[in-house]
C-alpha cells in the first residue's frame, strides 16, 4: 500500500514537470493549469502516504532519510502551490517542479523499511523541530528557483537579447520582491527551527548546543541568511547579488541537510544513507 | 439555397485617410442607415463598423437576392459621395470569404498595426449599435459572437498582441521587464525631439506616477511639462532628479555623452541599488556606454531599441500564420451552422432522429414481449410508425411553409434547439456559449 503510494505520488509530480517544461516550448495557461492539478493531487497522495506511514508506526515520520527526504519534497511542493496560488507566475512552475520531483526521487533510493524509534527520538519536540525547519527549507528552494529565474532574466536584459523565456518571465523587480519576501518568511523559520532543536537538545543530550557537525553547519546556514538581510535593508544588496547569496544559502542548507549526514559524523547522524 | 453574408468595405489600405473620412458614420447617423439599409431589396440584417481605419457594412441577404452594388449605392447616397470617387477603393466579400474577414478584423490581423487591442472594442461597439436598433438577426447575432469567440481564441492562443513593433512601445515593455508596474515609476525627460516625445507619451499612456522634463532651454521644458503634465527642471540641476527617477529618456544635440558613469555610480549607491533603465534616443549618444556595465543599470540606445522591434516583428509573423489556421478552422464551423440552417437538411435529420428513437424503443418492448405472433409484431411496428409521422407532421410543415415565405433560419434554429438536433446544447459550438 506504502509503495503503491509512493509511486503514484511520484508519477504525479513528474507528470507535473512534463507539463512545466512543455510550457516553455509552448506556452499557454492551459499546461500550467494541468501541471497545477497533478501537482496538487500529488500532493495529496503525498499527504495520504505521510498520514499512513504515521499511523503505521506511530510517530512522526521524519525519522531516517527516505522518510526525511519524502517529507522535504512534501514541502516544497506546499510552498510551490502557495506561492503559485499567492503570485500566478506560471514559468516559476518549470523551475520549481524539479525539485520536487528530485528529492521524492532521492527518497526513493533509500531504505523505506520501518525501524524502531531509537529512544533518543522519542519527543514532541522531535516534529516541532523538523517541521519548522523543514518549512524554513522548503521557502529557501524557492528563493533559489526565483533567484535563478532572476539571474536569466537579468542576462537577458544585459545582453540585450530577446527570446521566448524572456517573454515567460516575470519582471526583475517582481522576482526581487519575491525573493526578499521568501527570505522574510524563510529566515524566521529557520530561526525557529534551531531555537527548538536546542530546546531538545537539552533535553535528549542535556547540552543547548554541543558544535555537533549539523549545528555548526546549520548556524552558517542562518548567518549567511541574517547577512543577506541585513544588507538588503542597510546599504541595499539586491538584485544580483541578493540572488546569488540566496543561491549560495540553499547550497548549504542541502549541505546542512544531506552534506553532513553523508560525509561528517555527530549526534544528528540517524539519517545516514542505507 | 441558404441567405448570403455579404462585406462591402474600405480600409487603410484600399483607400486614404479623405476618402474614409467622407464615407465614415457618426455615431447618430445609425439609426438612419439602418433604416436606409433596411430598404434594399432582399436585405435581412445588417451591421455597420466605422472606426478611423476603416468603413464596413456587414450584412444578409436573402437566397439569391444578393446585390453588392446596392450597399455601394447606399453609401454613395448616405454621403452624398459619387459612386466613381470611392468604387476602386471598394473591396467586396461574401459567404465564406466574408465570414473569414470578418474574423480577421475582429482578431485584429487586418489591423493597420496587427494584434493592437482597440479593435475589438470598436467591434463590439458596432455590435452593440445595430443590435439595439434590431438591424442584426440571427445569423448577424452568431456571427458577431462568434467572431469575439474567435478574437479571444487568438488572444489566448497566439502571442500575436505580445510583442511591440515601435521603438517606444519597445521601450515601454522592456521597461516593465525591469520594473514590473510602472505606476511607481518616475520617468526623466531629457532634451526633447519627437522620437523623444512620442516614448514619453507611451510611458504616460502606461500609467507611470510622475514625468520630470528638462532642457537646455527652459522655456522649452516648460512647454513640454505642461503638454505632459509634469515638472520642469532646469538643465543644472537634474542630475539630483537621479536618486529619485527610474526610468531616463534622452536625446539632446550634445556632442559628447552628458550622463557619465560616475555619476550614474554615485546615484546608485544612494539609491540603494534600485534599479535604473536609461533610454538614449540620440545621435551622437548622450549617455556613456559603460553605464551599462554597471550592475542593476540598464542602458538600451536606438540601435538596441531597433534590434528589440526586428526580432518582434519576426514573432509576430509567426504568431500570425498560427492565428490564420485558427481563424480557417472557425470560419469552417460557421459555415457548416449556415448551411444546417437551411430547411431540406432539417427535416430530413428530424426525421432520421426520431426513426431512431422509434426503433431503438420499438427493439427494447419487442424483446420483452417474446409470445407475440408476427402479425402482433407488424402492428405494432405500424404503430409507432404512425406516431411518430402524426408528431413530425406540424414542425414539417411549418418548416416548409417558413421556407417559401423566406423567414426560414429562426424556425429552423428553434426546431433544432427543440429536437437537439447538432447534440445537447449545440455541443458543436460550444465556444461560443458565453
Amino acid at each position: 500500500m506504502y509503495r503503491y503510494l509512493i509511486l503514484l505520488t511520484f508519477t504525479l509530480y513528474f507528470g507535473s514537470m512534463l507539463l512545466a517544461f512543455f510550457y516553455l516550448s509552448r506556452p499557454g495557461e492551459r499546461a500550467i493549469q494541468w501541471a497545477t492539478y497533478l501537482l496538487g493531487a500529488g500532493f495529496l497522495a503525498h499527504t495520504v502516504m505521510l498520514g499512513l506511514r504515521f499511523y503505521q508506526s506511530g510517530h512522526f515520520p521524519i525519522t531516517n532519510l527516505h522518510e526525511s527526504l519524502s517529507f522535504f519534497a512534501w514541502c516544497v511542493a506546499l510552498i510551490i502551490l502557495v506561492v503559485h496560488k499567492r503570485f500566478g507566475i506560471s514559468v516559476m512552475f518549470s523551475f520549481a517542479t524539479p525539485l520536487v520531483v528530485l528529492f521524492l526521487a532521492l527518497s526513493l533510493t533509500t531504505g523505506s523499511r520501518l525501524l524502531p524509534l531509537p529512544p533518543i527520538l522519542k519527543s514532541y519536540w522531535l516534529p516541532i523541530h523538523v517541521i519548522l525547519a523543514f518549512l524554513g527549507d522548503a521557502i529557501f528552494a524557492l528563493t533559489f528557483c526565483v533567484s535563478i529565474m532572476y539571474l536569466i532574466q537579468e542576462r537577458h536584459i544585459k545582453k540585450k537579447k530577446m527570446g521566448k523565456l524572456m517573454r515567460l518571465l516575470p519582471s526583475l523587480s517582481l522576482l526581487d520582491q519575491l525573493n526578499y519576501r521568501l527570505l522574510s518568511i524563510g529566515f524566521p523559520l529557520l530561526t525557529l527551527g534551531i531555537i527548538t532543536g536546542s530546546i531538545w537538545a537539552e533535553y535528549a543530550w542535556g547540552s543547548y548546543w554541543s558544535w555537533d557537525p549539523k549545528e555548526t553547519w546549520s548556524l552558517i546556514t542562518w548567518l549567511v541568511f541574517a547577512a543577506l538581510l541585513h544588507q538588503r535593508l542597510t546599504v541595499g544588496w539586491r538584485g544580483k547579488k541578493a540572488a546569488w547569496v540566496a543561491i549560495v544559502g540553499f547550497g548549504l542548507v542541502l549541505f546542512t541537510f544531506l552534506g553532513v549526514n553523508l560525509l561528517l559524523s555527530g549526534l544528528h547522524s540517524y539519517g545516514r544513507w542505507s | 439555397m441558404r441567405d448570403l453574408i455579404t462585406v462591402v468595405g474600405m480600409n487603410h489600405k484600399t483607400a486614404p485617410v479623405e476618402l474614409r473620412e467622407k464615407l465614415s458614420f457618426q455615431e447618430s447617423q445609425l439609426p438612419l442607415s439602418f433604416e436606409k439599409i433596411r430598404e434594399i431589396n432582399g436585405i435581412k440584417e445588417s451591421a455597420i463598423l466605422s472606426t478611423c481605419n476603416r468603413v464596413e457594412v456587414y450584412s444578409v441577404f436573402k437566397a439569391q437576392t444578393s446585390n453588392m452594388e446596392d450597399i455601394c449605392a447606399f453609401l454613395s447616397n448616405f454621403h452624398n459621395v459619387p459612386l466613381e470617387a470611392f468604387k476602386p477603393c471598394i473591396y467586396e466579400f461574401s459567404d465564406d470569404r466574408a465570414v473569414r474577414h470578418i474574423f480577421r478584423v475582429a482578431s485584429s490581423l487586418d489591423s493597420m498595426v496587427v494584434g493592437e487591442p482597440q479593435i475589438l472594442g470598436q467591434f463590439k461597439d458596432a455590435y452593440g449599435f445595430a443590435a439595439q436598433h434590431k438591424a442584426t438577426g440571427i445569423i448577424l447575432n452568431r456571427l458577431f459572437h462568434k467572431a469575439f469567440s474567435v478574437a479571444k481564441r487568438v488572444r489566448t492562443e497566439t502571442r500575436i498582441a505580445n510583442s511591440a513593433v515601435s521603438i517606444s512601445f519597445a521601450a515601454v515593455e522592456l521597461a516593465k521587464k525591469i520594473f514590473d508596474d510602472l505606476s511607481a515609476c518616475r520617468v526623466l525627460l531629457i532634451g526633447a525631439g519627437e522620437m523623444c516625445e512620442l516614448a514619453a507619451k507611451h510611458f504616460i499612456n502606461a500609467g507611470i506616477y510622475e514625468i520630470y522634463v528638462t532642457n537646455r532651454t527652459f522655456s522649452r521644458a516648460i512647454t513640454l511639462a505642461e503638454d505632459f503634465g509634469g515638472e520642469a527642471v532646469p538643465f543644472e540641476d537634474y542630475g539630483h532628479l537621479f536618486e529619485k527617477v527610474d526610468i531616463i529618456l534622452s536625446s539632446t544635440g550634445a556632442p559628447e555623452p552628458i550622463v557619465t558613469a560616475d555619476i550614474v555610480a554615485r546615484a546608485m549607491k544612494r539609491r540603494k541599488n534600485r534599479p535604473m533603465f536609461f533610454i538614449d534616443i540620440a545621435v551622437p549618444r548622450d549617455i556613456d556606454e559603460k553605464v551599462h556595465d554597471l550592475s542593476n543599470v540598464y542602458l538600451y540606445d536606438i540601435d538596441d531599441l531597433k534590434e528589440v522591434v526586428t526580432s518582434n516583428q519576426q514573432e509576430r509573423e509567426k504568431e500570425a500564420k498560427k492565428a490564420e489556421k485558427i481563424i480557417e478552422e472557425e470560419v469552417a464551423h460557421f459555415i457548416q451552422w449556415m448551411d444546417n440552417l437551411e430547411v431540406v437538411p432539417t427535416i430530413r435529420q428530424l426525421r432520421e432522429h426520431a426513426d431512431h428513437i422509434r426503433k431503438a424503443e420499438l427493439q427494447k418492448t419487442l424483446t420483452k414481449m417474446k409470445n407475440l405472433s408476427d402479425k402482433d409484431r407488424q402492428a405494432i411496428e405500424r404503430l409507432t410508425q404512425s406516431i411518430v409521422n402524426k408528431l413530425l407532421h406540424g414542425p414539417s410543415v411549418l418548416l416548409k411553409q417558413t421556407e417559401k415565405n423566406g423567414t426560414g433560419s429562426p424556425a429552423v434554429d428553434l426546431v433544432r434547439k427543440m429536437f437537439q438536433l447538432d447534440g445537447p446544447e449545440g455541443r458543436r459550438d460550444s465556444s461560443s456559449r458565453e
